[in-house]
């Protein structure tokens, strides 16, 4: 069966099974490698994406829910060249040691700036509870948002709209 | 004629009144100054911190964020919303001058320190039961805790209904005084958990419907009611567990919030075990001894349906496929089922294997059998979280992930495919009673 399904503004038509989950289409279909697979079961955040503006586990995510959605991954919010501010933060902080978190942590703290644009450490810390790092960045990555949040606002009066991808 | 009517009438009225208003006037006890926390006896505070855990006092008396019994948690009501006060010894805002007789006034009364009467959300109605020694030994509990000076929103009732004399009309028809009678019949242990239940644990206050005038329904205790958008299930004979609940799993769920044939906990009963783990155990097992009782089936009778409820409800699992430990082809058929083949089978196939969260078969779910989607729904949307300071969720939820459509068809395909019971009839009207109640909290800015 066929699903049709917008990603990072990009229409693709996807010959899959409806309930196979967005990660494995993201990653085996499409090669968009930035989500991870981390336990597949929803516990860990490491395949998080932003669908419209909420976070949800890929993994977890049939296909078939999606259509006429928008979908965003880490590879919208910019590249190695022309990273977003939030993936900008993230090097600047170093805030990553084997890495493997750090998409996910990426997508859902960028749900969290588009919704808030200057969270409270107290903010940061709630809505970033369900993404796990076993390497213990955390200081680190809760340092990176807090950067990101100020940098964009240094940047522009306005965060960047939802729809403004890569820069 | 006519006048003399209206005027014996008239007459007749103010005399009643005024019989009324005497018999709902109370004084003010004087305050007294607050006590030292040495002037009590260790083991009374004590046991009085294993009575308030077990009657949940922290729930309605803390709002998130702000210290243990500082009060601010919106209780929602039908009349309106009223604010858990603040129980800390604070002399001016808390109940520092408060004297042992005026707290036992207060949870026998519903009638503060200075005289004026409590709105029924405190549940007064049960704490009106308790011995004199238990009140006490609350009293030293609270008597002993860190005084916060921090103010309690005043009640936000409908009039005429925030005039406290109200309350004192409610009392006269609803407020049943007296201790609570022993069944002879019963054990000690079932004894003390019908004490318990009753009084502090105050677990009709939720699972009792209630009338029109917001009191219990007195013929129909335990039949079921409502509790902050969730419902309250049955415990009476209409419990909708398709195994019926023993001692030993009612005390598995109390105090560890999870038991293999009934699921985890969840929604507004989650902080009630997270405060039954600070009780003493022995009482836990004596209330869960008393509950189990409740629905009237013996253990007998229990054992065979047991058995058929849980092959009927592993005979509706999903398969693992062999080679895979996640995902699961889909079952062909209507949205509902694809969805779940995606989002929900991964841990809920063959109910029960996953070590991590031990879903419990769906088919043995309250709440996939219980008359209204309300937690079904909830449940989808936010997940299912540990107690506080624990790790993960049990379930994450899938309110970003699926849209109302979604969720609405997810549920009723779980209730169809995983019980017997007929479709319900109200899935979207209900999500969207819960949706525009969230959007309420959210735009308040309350906590609920």
């Amino acid at each position: 069966m066929t699903v049709v399904l917008n990603i990072n503004s990009q229409r693709h038509e996807v010959d899959a099974d409806p309930a196979t989950p967005l990660l494995y289409v993201l990653r085996n279909d499409l090669k968009l490698n930035g989500a991870k697979f981390g336990c597949g079961l929803g516990q860990c955040g490491a395949c998080t994406v932003l669908v419209e503006r909420e976070p949800v586990f890929s993994c977890l995510t049939p296909i078939a829910v999606l259509e006429g959605r928008r979908v965003r991954t880490l590879e919208g919010l910019g590249t190695a060249d022309k990273p977003g501010p939030l993936q900008a933060a993230f090097i600047k902080e170093q805030a990553a040691q084997c890495g493997y978190c750090i998409p996910g942590m990426i997508l859902r703290a960028q749900a969290l700036l588009e919704k808030n644009a200057s969270p409270t450490q107290a903010q940061i810390r709630d809505h970033m509870q369900p993404n796990l790092c076993r390497c213990g960045t955390h200081m680190r990555i809760l340092r990176a948002i807090d950067r990101a949040a100020k940098d964009m606002k240094t940047a522009s009066a306005t965060p960047p709209a939802p729809t403004e991808t890569a820069r | 004629m006519l006048a003399r009517i209206i005027i014996t009438l008239v007459i007749v009225l103010v005399v009643a009144f005024g019989g009324f208003y005497a018999w709902a006037w109370h004084s003010e006890i004087p305050a007294e100054q607050p006590h030292a926390a040495s002037s009590f006896d260790p083991a009374i505070v004590a046991k009085g911190a294993k009575l308030a855990a077990v009657g949940s006092c922290v729930v309605c008396h803390s709002t998130a964020g702000s210290p243990s019994y500082a009060g601010g948690y919106p209780v929602k009501t039908p009349f309106g919303t009223i604010y858990g006060t603040n129980i800390t010894p604070d002399p001016e805002i808390g109940i520092g001058a408060w004297s042992a007789v005026a707290f036992r006034r207060a949870m026998r009364e519903g009638v503060d320190r200075r005289g004026r009467h409590l709105y029924p959300a405190f549940p007064y109605d049960h704490f009106t039961h308790a011995t004199d020694s238990d009140l006490d030994a609350v009293y030293a509990y609270l008597m002993t805790r860190a005084p916060v000076r921090q103010e309690t929103p005043p009640p936000d009732v409908v009039f005429p209904l925030n005039i406290r004399l109200f309350a004192a009309g409610w009392k006269l028809l609803f407020l049943h005084h007296g201790g609570h009678v022993a069944d002879t019949s019963q054990t000690p242990e079932w004894n003390r958990g019908a004490y318990l239940a009753e009084t502090f644990g105050h677990c009709g206050a939720c699972h009792t419907p209630r009338n029109a005038l917001g009191a219990e329904k007195r013929g129909e205790q335990y039949a079921g009611g409502t509790a902050e958008g969730w419902t309250a299930p049955a415990l009476n004979a209409a419990s909708p567990a398709p195994v019926a609940w023993t001692p030993e799993a009612a005390f598995n769920y109390l105090r560890h919030g999870f038991d293999r044939r009934h699921g985890h906990v969840a929604g507004p009963m989650r902080p009630v075990v997270d405060d039954l783990a600070r009780a003493d155990e022995g009482d836990v097992r004596a209330i869960a001894t008393y509950i189990a009782s409740l629905n009237g089936v013996s253990t007998a009778d229990n054992q065979g349906k047991a058995a058929a409820a849980v092959q009927a409800a592993q005979s509706r699992e999903l398969p693992i496929h062999k080679g895979e430990t996640t995902g699961s082809a889909p079952p062909a058929g209507n949205d509902g089922a694809a969805i779940f083949a995606g989002a929900c089978a991964t841990c809920h196939h063959q109910g029960g294997r996953f070590p991590v969260s031990r879903p419990v078969e769906l088919g043995l779910s309250s709440i996939v059998n219980g008359g209204s989607p309300r937690n079904l729904l909830q449940i989808v949307l936010d997940g299912i979280h540990p107690a506080p300071n624990e790790r993960g969720h049990i379930m994450p939820g899938f309110s970003g992930t699926l849209t109302d459509e979604q969720i609405a068809a997810l549920a009723d395909y779980v209730r169809s495919h995983f019980t017997d019971k007929p479709k319900w009839d109200d899935t979207e009207a209900t999500l969207n009673a819960i949706r525009q109640n969230k959007n309420f909290d959210k735009n308040s800015g309350k906590n609920s």
